[in-house]
């Protein structure tokens, strides 16, 4: 999509409106980022705390290693730049959910610098246009705790289990001009965090949330004063936000309003923000290097292992799908926007070359289109994820390898499947029992034309008189009373004998 | 059979090893003593069920033949700073009053675990705050020497005061204390006892109430340095639950004792000589240098240029830090809570704040919070910083020129209690002479080099370089022989 | 740079710190005082020399990813943790109610 494209028709004119996004990530780690308490979603209430997470007197925090390495595999491969050198600093605020009244984080010097993400405003769309949205930085910090509101009529109830569990801080630049340019981003980026294992992504628990800063302005003017909503959830909810908060600041501002500088909520239920009166007073963070805690500095050994450890990331794949395997741009795209998919489609890949005897690039293309067609279409009704197939990549391959070798023709191929999916027998067996080989026997075929010859004298005197478009009704007539099993090449050449 | 109060460390432990006395006998005499001891103030908690289990536990050990630790049967005070499992751990703040933590610092670990026993909790400034033992929730530390025969109470110093005056008093052999910017040698050298900090990570501070996370370092406060030496090698070691933790192993400080100084370079530092410094303080140091030369040493003039700036750099580093780490103390999981009717949440933490510290705490956080707050934190914390980056390279280029270097502990003797009180800086100027090593995260220790005219024990300090506490040591061990300091305050309490 | 009580009172409540017009009075004073005496540090050319970032020099070490591998700094030790609390309700820390 072209960046002027999205625009909010005001009464004074056109607004452009500019979005920025801090999309904070919990980094997989079995452990918290300064304690070894656990990390895993949905426990008792406070019983993942330590007494380091609950800031008792005397604790000292340490860092937890693989956060460190996420965050760098994270940066590298948003081809950002790793800084060796990096700091944890304290960000100071008195708040029920923050034990011990700071945040550790990093202001100064982040561990990650620049980088950027190449974002395809549709991955199902090829021709769809792609930005370069730019990254500014990644840093690391702790998370804060949860606070309930609903279970006692004066008071709010603190559980400190998410506290100090370790998060990515990735901050966008305000490079995205429209809902749909920053959900795809945000599609994107999660995508990016699962390939690498540096964030399961999972939006509902939390695992990857955004604040959003959105200003308007004149297409191509002054940038606008932002607000930031904080901690939208999903997708469908960043985009909402976007849309409800530019309306209303193009509102404000024809109104002759002024935008404040502030905080703001999504309520899901209305579909609006609104400012959040617990963070109103004017904050001071008073930011200072954490005494507590030693620079960061990474060593080349450190970076190697890093680097070694990263996957193929999906830009590389889909350019490597379509290179390597002469897959279309779309298929390329859908199999390689989440790493289960292109996962599965891979060891499919295998298992149909070995089934075969061919090499993956031979078999791609049936593969790919068996996959996205007849497997896709069985889950969509089952609605299953490819993960939870219930054909496994070996017993796809040799379904289709009955087809390639000729055994059976794609038409039954689809018959063989739908029982495999019954039964959960395998498809040479089914093949066996239900007798379902192709045949070329042509004693057998020859007979059968004879029949339908004798049988429509009218239409074989009406074929030889010209209307050589018949034929394809006598193929038709052969095959059905074959049901189906005879080769149709077979039928082809024994008809032109009796026909002509 | 002696009076087992005026025995040392080295002398309980070796006696209780020996079978002289039983560490049970040990731990009942101070216990006794602390008892008729209230006048002083000492202790907040009194533990002595305490001092007697770990005594019957190492006198059962050594009667069924098995290994003694470093300080077996050895009864100590620990300062209220230190989180101990079970036993009421304030900081001697009202904030915390009540607070019974759930673990046991690293470093009173270790002490029981070389077989010492606690006495109680020594009371201190509130958080550390303090050089006199004010600004305690819990009253005021006595010190017990006085001023020839005149009444009026003496600072102990601070902020280890309890434990100073505890050590003095002879109501424990030795005590814990911690440092940041004085707190052990300052408190050592008002009552003529001697405490060691070491280098900066030698000891954990896991479960110490934090001051300023990058001074605070805790040590040993005991009558003589063979006591202070033992007892520190029982503390020091590497916690991996504290990331500023030195990863390095603990010496054999007291086997390594020698006060032969021949060979060594002891820096005498001209910045040091200010002006406000007592006659008798610039007396002792040069007796200090005589003593030094005597043991061998030569001694040699060096420069530390950034000294008088030192002292104001600390009093915004140290409030800068305070000011973040006791921003925990907020009514939420543990001690006070004041909530007003009718208060929200930030009412609550103000009122409950209000009410939990005094007034010097409040002052350091709010100085911290000022020197923190925007606009104002290059020019105060980074330009500090910096300036604490100077005084360490001071002290790098000193110590190409000499071993140890030798100065006065304070610029003078104790002081009456009040006499301070409401001078904040005046207060601050006790520190002037012990800071600049904290800064530099340098070992250093005090050790009694006399009395002043009026009858007053000064200290003598030496600072030593990065983890060479055996330097230290070793030059205040050769001190200690030649000034024998053998007075002691009368027991008039 | 010298402060006024208005300054305190802000400080003050950046502190969460409830401070009466008599205490910020007293406090307007002492700030100053101790404020004034530490101006001295910026007649020091510092230009070239980076603020100290550790006070002994040494790597920073990194923790192993091990869920509960030392008790002291573990989970699962709610009761703990919950000890001290002032308003402890059921598993949780109760506090006033807060609007989000
Ligand atoms: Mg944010
Ligand atoms: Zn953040």
């Amino acid at each position: 999509m072209n960046e002027s494209s999205y625009r909010i028709q005001g009464n004074t004119g056109e607004w452009e409106v500019v979005i920025g996004l801090e999309v904070h990530a919990q980094i997989s780690s079995q452990s918290k980022l300064f304690s070894c308490a656990a990390t895993e979603f949905g426990q008792e209430p406070n019983s993942q705390v330590s007494l380091v997470d609950a800031a008792m007197p005397g604790m000292l925090p340490v860092v937890n290693r693989e956060c460190v390495r996420q965050a760098v595999r994270t940066g590298m491969a948003i081809n950002a730049q790793i800084n060796k050198w990096s700091r944890f600093d304290r960000k100071n605020y008195f708040y029920a959910d923050l034990p011990q009244g700071y945040q550790i984080s990093q202001l100064y010097h982040p561990i990650v610098g620049e980088g950027s993400i190449d974002v395809t405003m549709n991955e199902k769309d090829p021709d769809s246009a792609t930005r370069a949205i730019g990254i500014e930085r990644i840093h690391i910090e702790q998370d804060a705790g949860k606070l309930m509101h609903d279970q006692h009529p004066t008071m709010s109830y603190v559980d400190l289990n998410r506290s100090g569990v370790a998060l990515m801080e990735i901050v966008s630049r305000p490079d995205m001009r429209s809902p749909a340019e920053a959900g795809a981003y945000v599609k994107k980026l999660r995508s990016i965090l699962r390939y690498v294992g540096s964030c399961d992504g999972n939006m509902e628990q939390g695992s990857m949330r955004a604040d959003v800063n959105v200003s308007v302005r004149k297409p191509g003017g002054e940038l606008g004063t932002r607000t930031e909503t904080k901690n939208v959830n999903s997708i469908r909810f960043l985009m909402q936000t976007i849309e409800y908060e530019a309306q209303r600041q193009v509102d404000v501002i024809e109104d002759g309003g002024v935008i404040v500088q502030e905080t703001r909520l999504f309520d899901a239920a209305k579909g609006e923000t609104r400012s959040m009166r617990s963070k109103e007073d004017a904050h001071d963070y008073r930011y200072f290097p954490d005494p507590d805690l030693l620079p960061l500095e990474l060593d080349d050994a450190f970076l190697d292992e890093c680097k070694a450890s990263l996957p193929e990331l999906p830009d590389a794949k889909r350019a490597r799908y379509e290179r390597e395997l002469g897959l279309s741009a779309y298929n390329a795209a859908v199999l390689t926007a989440e790493h289960e998919t292109a996962e599965w489609f891979e060891e499919f890949l295998r298992a149909n070359a070995t089934a075969q005897g061919k090499s993956e690039a031979d078999v791609a293309k049936q593969a790919a289109n068996w996959l996205m067609s007849e497997l896709t279409g069985v889950l969509n009704k089952l609605g299953k994820p490819l993960e939870e197939s219930p054909v496994n990549q070996s017993q796809g391959a040799e379904l289709l390898a009955l087809v390639a070798d000729g055994t059976i023709s794609g038409s039954i191929a689809k018959q063989v499947f739908e029982i495999m999916l019954e039964t959960g027998k395998a498809a040479a067996e089914i093949v066996e029992e239900k007798g379902l080989k192709q045949t070329s026997d042509t004693g057998a075929i020859e007979a059968e034309i004879a029949k339908i010859i004798a049988a429509n004298p009218d239409k074989v005197a009406d074929y030889k008189g010209g209307k050589d478009k018949l034929f394809g009704f006598f193929v038709g007539q052969t095959m059905k009373a074959m049901q189906g099993k005879a080769n149709p090449q077979i039928i082809n050449d024994l008809l032109k004998k009796a026909l002509d | 059979m002696s009076n087992l109060t005026d025995l040392g460390v080295s002398a309980i432990r070796n006696g209780v090893l020996s079978g002289e006395f039983s560490a049970v006998e040990v731990a009942a005499a101070f216990n006794a003593k602390i008892v008729k001891a209230k006048a002083l103030n000492t202790f907040i908690v009194e533990t002595p069920d305490m001092a007697i289990t770990a005594a019957q536990a190492v006198d059962d050990a050594r009667s069924s033949g098995k290994p003694l630790g470093k300080m077996a049967g050895v009864p100590i005070g620990m300062k209220d700073l230190f989180c101990t499992e079970g036993v009421q751990t304030t900081a001697a703040s009202h904030i915390l009053e009540g607070f019974v933590p759930t673990y046991e610092s690293t470093v009173s670990a270790n002490l029981w675990k070389a077989g010492a026993g606690m006495l109680g909790k020594l009371n201190m400034d509130q958080f550390a705050m303090g050089s006199s033992n004010e600004t305690s929730y819990f009253g005021n530390v006595i010190s017990p020497w006085r001023q020839g025969n005149d009444p009026a109470p003496l600072a102990p110093g601070g902020s280890s005061g309890g434990s100073s005056s505890a050590v003095a008093a002879r109501l424990c052999p030795a005590a814990t204390g911690t440092d940041t910017g004085g707190s052990i040698r300052q408190p050592a050298a008002f009552t003529g006892i001697t405490g060691i900090k070491p280098t900066y990570g030698r000891c954990s501070r896991w479960g110490v109430v934090a001051f300023a996370s990058s001074l605070d370092q805790a040590g040993s406060m005991a009558h003589d340095v063979r006591d202070c030496a033992i007892m520190l090698e029982a503390m020091a070691g590497y916690d991996p639950k504290d990331a500023t933790s030195l990863d390095t192993p603990v010496p054999e400080w007291e086997a390594g004792l020698n006060s032969d100084m021949r060979g060594k370079r002891v820096g005498i530092p001209k910045e040091y000589r200010m002006d406000g410094t007592d006659q008798d303080i610039l007396d002792s140091w040069d007796k200090g240098i005589a003593w030094l030369k005597d043991a061998g040493a030569e001694i040699v003039e060096i420069s530390l240029p950034h000294t008088k700036y030192a002292l104001p750099a600390y009093y915004i580093i140290a409030p800068a830090e305070a000011s973040s780490n006791l921003a925990r103390y907020d009514g939420v999981r543990y001690g006070l809570r004041d909530l007003p009717d009718g208060a929200g949440l930030q009412d609550m933490y103000a009122a409950t704040r209000a009410a939990g510290f005094g007034p010097e705490v409040k002052r350091r956080i709010m100085i911290g919070t000022y020197v923190l707050s925007a606009g104002f934190y290059d020019a105060y914390y980074t330009q500090a910083q910096k300036i604490r980056t100077l005084i360490a390279r001071d002290f790098e280029q000193a110590f190409e020129k000499c071993d140890v270097i030798l100065a006065p502990t304070t610029p003078t003797a104790a002081f009456k209690l009040g006499d301070k009180s409401d001078d904040p800086l005046a207060m601050y100027l006790n520190d002037v002479f012990a800071v600049p090593a904290s800064l530099a995260g340098l070992p250093a220790i005090s050790v009694p080099a006399g009395l002043n005219k009026d009858g007053l024990p000064l200290g003598l300090q030496i600072i030593g370089n990065a983890l060479d506490e055996q330097g230290v040591l070793n030059a205040g061990l050769a001190i200690e022989e030649r000034a024998g300091f053998v007075a002691r305050p009368g027991e008039w309490w | 740079m010298s402060i006024d009580s208005e300054t305190v009172k802000k400080i003050a409540s950046l502190s969460r710190i409830a401070i009466s017009d008599a205490e910020t009075t007293a406090m307007v004073g002492e700030l100053n005082g101790i404020l004034k005496w530490v101006e001295q540090l910026s007649e020091v050319d510092v230009s070239g020399v980076e603020p100290m970032a550790s006070v002994i020099a040494k790597k920073s070490l990194l923790r192993d990813d091990v869920v509960n591998a030392d008790p002291n700094t573990g989970g699962n030790v709610r009761d703990k943790v919950l000890a001290n609390a002032p308003a402890k309700e059921g598993s949780f820390f109760g506090v006033p109610k807060v609007i989000e």
